[in-house]
Parts: structure tokens; sequence; C-alpha cells
């Protein structure tokens, strides 16, 4: 259902800009990076730039879709924290591992319900909303640890982090699953549908009879299930959680979105850029890695290519 | 007088976009203190034409000269400091800033420190200029308190406000009521006599006939034909402008029945609703005129659910109702179609298969996933039954006309097969082909059984369509009118409050 209006009339090179300019900048850049490096495309770095990935790709699908619906979460990396710390402590008080995950999960999809409500009923500002649960969950989860990384998880808990399935690593398994389910959301449900025509008009979504209300607060749980998901597969593979985790990364969730072409105005956009911007953010983490850039650098190249990809955007617009 | 001396002159203008030749070779001669109709179509290119007058766009080749000078128009602001104004069809005002702050946009006045504004000054201009203009609308309001008409009412004050001496409207009239027009067209016979000259776009022929000198009309690009008005009559232009001869403009042929459909007791809403009631039967088209700001919207917003009722009550089919939302409206078969297309029907971005198929989701699809083929086929089916020109049913609806898009607007709403259909101006601002096959339609869904309530500024459309008309006049019925008996006389009388009962 994505722009076939590009199909007819040959090819209009800003349309085709448009739709595949992230790809070719993400294989120019892979490219560039298998030019000066030869350790970069090699089977183990390339499921390394994956894994690493993944925990982003997880977030930035719920980010995806609340930004369709014109809104923003700023409290992914928050309530990471908050549901890490939780499912750790739970899991060293020996609970069921089953038990505990959807414990966790729960936790993280009823965060992101509190944000969406505070957005859908009280019509709340979603910036401010969502900044509001990023403090409040930071600080319960150092409140809850008293500051301190809760250490040494039950080894039976590592596979969700480092185990691996057959030879893929089990979050990259994961983060695909998600991809495709929250793609085929998207594009084949009715949810899909109201949540791009919510984003669009939100009045004329009104009038047409959609149920904003519950919309958007799917749209907001599903971002802090997602974000608790990949709290989980962060805590798997660093083997404890701190209260700290997670800080920032709404900004690479968002960059992941805004990069893979989906418009903070909403109503216009789709999963496959975010996996593309998601992989984009992936390898020139790795790049810079590779290229023994001090992290300290990390972040102006990463903001400088966020601002290049934005006015890319404007130009072919 | 100077009434001969060229004003305005554009030559050989042609412009394309990507596909499309939008003009050809098109010449406009404009008089000093000449009011010219410039008719055609949507699509046909007259606001092309009047963009690159105004700098908005640029043309392929051709010349313009302004009191015998060539100018070259590099940008709108250019355009105004030459002294061309235009009033566009879309509505560029500013809704979270006041209308005195909208009028003086830009040019604020200031005070002696100079890069602060002098606001009292500013309101007291502002005040000043509505009353030349006849206009009674507090300057220190914010615009989005405001109804569409009297936001328009603002776009024209403020085109006014900059001296122009050359105005050009773009269906200045399309959202005002009779009242609005009549106030328009002496401040446009002001102006005239002021030497300014004006390009009055519009798609009501009738006020074409009352207000120009001079007509031209445009076809796919192309100059038609341009006479003095008193040498064409109605049928001809309409000629000239499709291409073809039309049949009657309003056929009327429904047959209400007796049975009730829709009856609403005593609505009531703050100011905007005093209690309101009225039946609606099966297979009636019943017209409900009214000045906007009488409450007409408020009653239709009503009965939809959109907005919260404080009394009164609402009967659908003999059974007493609740309706708190859009959603409880649509599942007793009612459907809204809200008078601003773009701001509360059309989802832009989206595919025109999905705009159609938004209310009916339930119906097309199976454990919330949607059944593509069925969604498909209902969005061809309306292409087909509508005459919705479109190259496929996944064009993006923000490249489709008005006309185009207002049918679409209506296909969602047919889509759930309603059995009350409420329309708030289904017609602004489209051309004559497309009102006659929405009329038409209307008629068709009549005969089926469906019950419309129509709402609509135009009053020839009302008598013409209508086979019962209410007028609404500050929040209650003023009058009741059988087809046969109606004028537009008699309408206007109850609209403005002068009659106390029809």
């Amino acid at each position: 259902m994505i722009s076939t209006a590009s199909l007819k009339k040959g090819v209009n090179w800003k349309i085709f800009l448009r739709n595949y300019g992230i790809v070719i900048s993400f294989f120019l850049l892979c490219l560039a990076l298998s030019l000066v490096s030869d350790r970069f495309l090699t089977w183990t770095n390339i499921l390394n730039v994956l894994r690493q990935s993944s925990i982003n790709g997880i977030i930035a699908v719920g980010m995806t879709f609340v930004i369709l619906t014109a809104g923003i979460d700023l409290s992914v990396g928050s309530v990471l924290a908050l549901t890490a710390v939780v499912t750790a402590s739970l899991l060293q008080r020996g609970l069921p591992i089953s038990l505990v995950i959807i414990t966790g999960l729960a936790l993280g999809a009823v965060l992101g319900s509190v944000s969406g409500l505070l957005v859908s009923h009280l019509h709340l500002f979603p910036i401010i909303t969502t900044l509001g649960m990023m403090t409040i969950s930071r600080g319960l989860a150092l409140t809850y640890t008293g500051g301190m990384p809760i250490t040494t998880l039950p080894s039976s808990f590592d596979f969700i982090g480092a185990g691996s399935l057959g030879p893929i690593p089990i979050p990259i398994v994961v983060a695909a699953f998600i991809f495709l389910a929250g793609h085929f959301i998207l594009t084949r449900t009715n949810l899909g549908l109201y949540i791009y025509s919510l984003g669009d008009n939100p009045v004329a979504a009104r009038l047409s009879g959609i149920s904003a209300n519950k919309v958007i607060l799917f749209v907001y749980a599903l971002s802090g299930f997602l974000s608790a998901l990949a709290g989980m597969i962060l805590i798997g593979r660093l083997d404890s959680a701190a209260p700290t985790l997670g800080s920032g990364y709404e900004f690479d969730a968002i960059a992941a979105v805004v990069v893979g072409g989906t418009s903070l105005a909403g109503g216009e956009g789709n999963l496959f850029g975010t996996l593309i911007g998601a992989l984009l953010i992936g390898v020139l983490n790795n790049g810079l890695n590779l290229l023994n850039v001090s992290a300290l650098w990390e972040g102006v190249v990463k903001g400088l290519v966020i601002a290049f990809a934005l006015l890319m955007y404007r130009a072919v617009k | 007088m100077a009434e001969n001396q060229v004003s305005l002159e554009m030559h050989g203008i042609s412009k394309s976009f990507p596909g499309v030749q939008a003009l050809k070779e098109v010449d406009l001669i404009l008089h000093r203190g000449e009011i010219l109709g410039l008719v055609g179509e949507n699509g046909a290119g007259k606001s092309t034409l009047m963009n690159i007058l105004t700098g908005i766009l640029h043309s392929d080749t051709g010349i313009i000269t302004l009191k015998g000078k060539p100018v070259n128009i590099e940008n709108p602001r250019q355009a105004q400091i030459m002294g061309i104004s235009i009033i566009h069809q879309e509505l560029s005002v500013l809704p979270n800033l006041t209308v005195g702050q909208n009028v003086f946009l830009g040019r604020e006045p200031r005070l002696p420190i100079h890069f602060l504004v002098d606001w009292k000054n500013l309101y007291y201009l502002a005040k000043e200029h509505f009353k030349k203009l006849n206009l009674d609308i507090d300057p220190h309001i914010l615009l989005s308190e405001l109804s569409v008409a009297q936001r328009q009412m603002v776009e024209v004050a403020r085109a006014l406000s900059f001296k122009a001496d050359i105005v050009v409207m773009d269906e200045p009239t399309s959202t005002l009521t009779e009242m609005e027009v009549k106030n328009l067209f002496s401040l446009i016979h002001t102006l005239k006599e002021q030497g300014i000259s004006i390009v009055f776009i519009s798609h009501r022929l009738e006020e074409i006939f009352r207000i120009v000198d001079r007509v031209i009309v445009l076809r796919d690009g192309v100059l038609v034909g341009s006479a003095p008005i008193s040498q064409v009559d109605p049928k001809q232009l309409v000629m000239m402008m499709v291409g073809r001869e039309l049949k009657e403009m309003f056929p009327k042929e429904s047959l209400p029945q007796k049975e009730k459909v829709l009856s609403v007791k005593n609505l009531k809403r703050g100011k905007d609703l005093k209690g309101v009631s009225f039946d609606l039967h099966r297979g009636e088209i019943l017209g409900l005129a009214g000045l906007v700001g009488s409450g007409r919207t408020f009653v239709a917003r009503a009965i939809f659910g959109a907005d919260p009722l404080e009394e009164g009550e609402i009967w659908i089919e003999g059974k007493k109702v609740q309706i708190r939302s859009p959603q409880e409206a649509i599942s007793y078969g009612i459907s809204f179609l809200p008078e601003d297309r773009k701001a509360q029907g059309l989802f832009l971005k989206l595919p025109l298969s999905s705009n159609i198929a938004i209310t009916d989701m339930k119906e097309l699809s199976f454990l919330g996933i949607i059944i593509f083929k069925k969604l498909q086929e209902l969005a061809s089916s309306f292409v087909n039954k509508l005459k919705i020109r479109t190259p496929s049913i996944f064009q993006i609806v923000r490249n489709l006309s008005g006309g185009t898009q207002q049918k679409v607007v209506l296909a969602k709403w047919l889509a759930l097969k309603p059995k009350v259909l409420i329309l708030d101006e289904p017609t602004v601002g489209i051309d004559v082909a497309t009102k006659a096959e929405i009329h038409a339609l209307m008629n068709g869904l009549a005969k089926e059984g469906v019950a419309i309530l129509m709402i609509s500024s135009e009053l020839p459309e009302v008598l013409g369509v209508s086979d019962r008309i209410l007028v609404m006049h500050e929040g209650l019925i003023s009058g009741e009118f059988l087809r046969q008996d109606a004028t537009q006389d008699k309408i206007m009388l109850c609209a403005t409050g002068g009659a106390n009962n029809g």
C-alpha cells in the first residue's frame, strides 16, 4: 500500500530518492567501510552489528508506531531500565523465568499505557508526558536498586541475550520477528490503517468513527512493552541490570525512525525505513569502532548523520 | 472615464507541470476599474494563471505587463509591492493569532522604539478597516474562534488592507452566506469606483452574472472564450466551460415517504442550539438554510455525536437513542459529510482506497486483518459509481483535484450504506459539472430511501435540491417551507430573523 503512485509515468527521480535514498546511503556506507577495513565484511562482524542493532531496532519499532500517530516517546530508555531492574530482582528471588518475563513485559506495557492514557484521554502533549514518564521511571529504577546494579543473574536467563537459534543469535531472531509482526500490523490490519489515518488527520479520524483513544493507548503500550523486551535482551547479555541502563536510547530509536523516513508530523512512513535506519546507526557505531575513532566523537558523528538525512528528505520533498 | 485604460496584460502565458500542460498560450487583459470573471472547471488552469500573476509560480513562457510596463514577478511579496493582492481559495490565515494580528501580519504598526509593536494602534486600525468593509468582527479575538466564513472575511479584509490596485479573488464566496455575499459585492463595487481592478473566480454562475463586467473562460489550460457579460447567457457560458451542453442544473425527482427516519426534539447546547426540533423522512431531502453561525453545523454535529448535547432527544426509526460519539452515530446508520473536506474529511497522505474504506473496515476485514480484495473492490466500485477521476485507486488523495476529493469523502460515507445522510456544504468550491453529478447522486440516494439532511449556504442549491426547507436563525428553526412554497426572499427573511415563523 506504499506510494504506488510512483510506478506511473516512468522514473521520477525525486520519488525514487525519497523511497530508496536511505537504502542507497546505507549500502554506500557499507561499501566504504568494507574498503577501509578488512574486518567489516566478516561473518562475525556482520552478526555483531546485527546483534548490537537488535536492541535499538526493537525499541525503534515501538517508536515508529508512536511517531506515526504524530506522537513521540521519550521514556523508552528509562522504561527499559525500570523493567530491567525489576526483572533482575525477581530473577534473583528465584521466580520461574517464564513468569518473570511475563511480569517484566507487562510492567513495560503498563508504564506505556500510563503515558498513552494521559495523551489520549487528557490530551496532554506526548513530548511532555513521556518526558515525565522518563524521569519518573528512571527515578523509580534508582530508588528500587538504591543506585546499585543487580549482578549475576541465573544462567538459564542468559539465552535471551547470549543464546542462539542455530547460527543466529536470539536477539536477532527476536528483532526480526518484531519487525515482521509490526510490519504486518501496520500494512495488513485495521489497526494499522487507523494508526496512519490518526497521524494524518486526527479530526477526520474521529469523525470517521475511529476510536482514537484506543489507538493512541495501544501505540504507547506497545512502545513500553517493546522497551521492556529490549531491556531483557540487554540484561541477558550483560548478565546484570543497572538502574542507569538505556540512557540515551530514546535518541537512537528516534534517529532510526526519522532517518528511515517516517515523518514526525505523523501519518507517513514504514518499518522498512526504520529497519534500515537502525542498521545504519548500527553500522555507523561499528565503523567508528573498527576505525578506532574515539567513543567521545560518536555522538557528534551520529548527530551529523541524522541532520544530513533530514536535509536530504527536505530536499527531495 | 478611464475605463479603457489597461491595467494589466498577460500575454502568451504557458506553464507545464510534470505530465500536465496546465496553461497553453493564455492571454488576459484587465482594465482599470474592471471586474473580470474568470471561469472554468476544476483543473482548467484558473488557479495556475492567478498563481503566476501573484508570483507563486513562474510561467514557462509569456509576458506580463503592468500599466504598460513589462514586469517580472518573482515572488508573492514582490507582487504585493506592485499592487497585486490575492485572496486564496484555501485560507492562509493563522488560527492562533488574533484577527487584528492576522490582518497586519508582517506590517504591524511600530512604537517609536522601532522593534516594539504598537498593539493599541494595530487594533484601532483593524477596527477602522473592518468598519469600512461593514464587517462585525472583534479584532481582539483569536482566529480559531471564528467560523470558516468569518475567517474568509478576515482574509478578504487582509488582502484589501494592502493598497492594491489589482485584487484577485479566488472563490471568495464559496463559504459565504447570501448576506455576506451581498456585503462582499457592495464592497467590490466600492473598490471598482476607486479604480481598482478585480479578477473574480467563482463556480457560482449566478454570481458571475451579478457582479462581473466581462468574463473569460478557460478549459484544459486554453482560453476558450472572452466576452462582455451582457453578451452571453448562462447556458452558453456553461457550454464553453464544459465543452458540451449540461441538461438541467438541479434535476429534481425524489419522492419523500411518510415514514420518519430521524426525529430530533429540543436539541440544546449553550447559545449554539436553543431547542431545535424536526423530523426527517425516508427518501426526503431536507434543506437546512441559514446564515453561517446560525447553528446549522451544530445541529449536524450534535446528531452525529461530534459535540455533546446538554438537552434534547434523538429518535431513529421510532426508537429513542443516545449518541455520544461518531462511532455510535455510525452504528445507527448515520453518515456525516463535514463542511471542510481537507480539515475534517480527508486523509491527504493516504491512498484513495483507504480513504473510502476507512469507515467500513469492520466489513472489509476478518479478525482485524484487512481483506484487500474486498477493500479494492469497494474502492473500485465507488470510483465507477461516482465517476471519480483518478489514475488508480492507490492514488494519494493529496494529488487529486478539489471536486474529486469531495467525491472521495462522499464515497467514504456512502460505503456505510447510511439510512440518514447529513451533508454539510456538499458542493463548496466544486465546478458545475461535478456539482450536477453530486446533486443527481443525492436524488438517486433519496429514491433508494436514504433520508438526506443538506446544509447549504447557496440558496439556489437549497431551493433546487430540497423537498422541504428549514431555516435557522440564532440557534432556532425560524422557518419551514415546502419546496413549492419557498423563495429566496422568504428564506432570507427567516434567516435574518425578519420573520417570526414560516
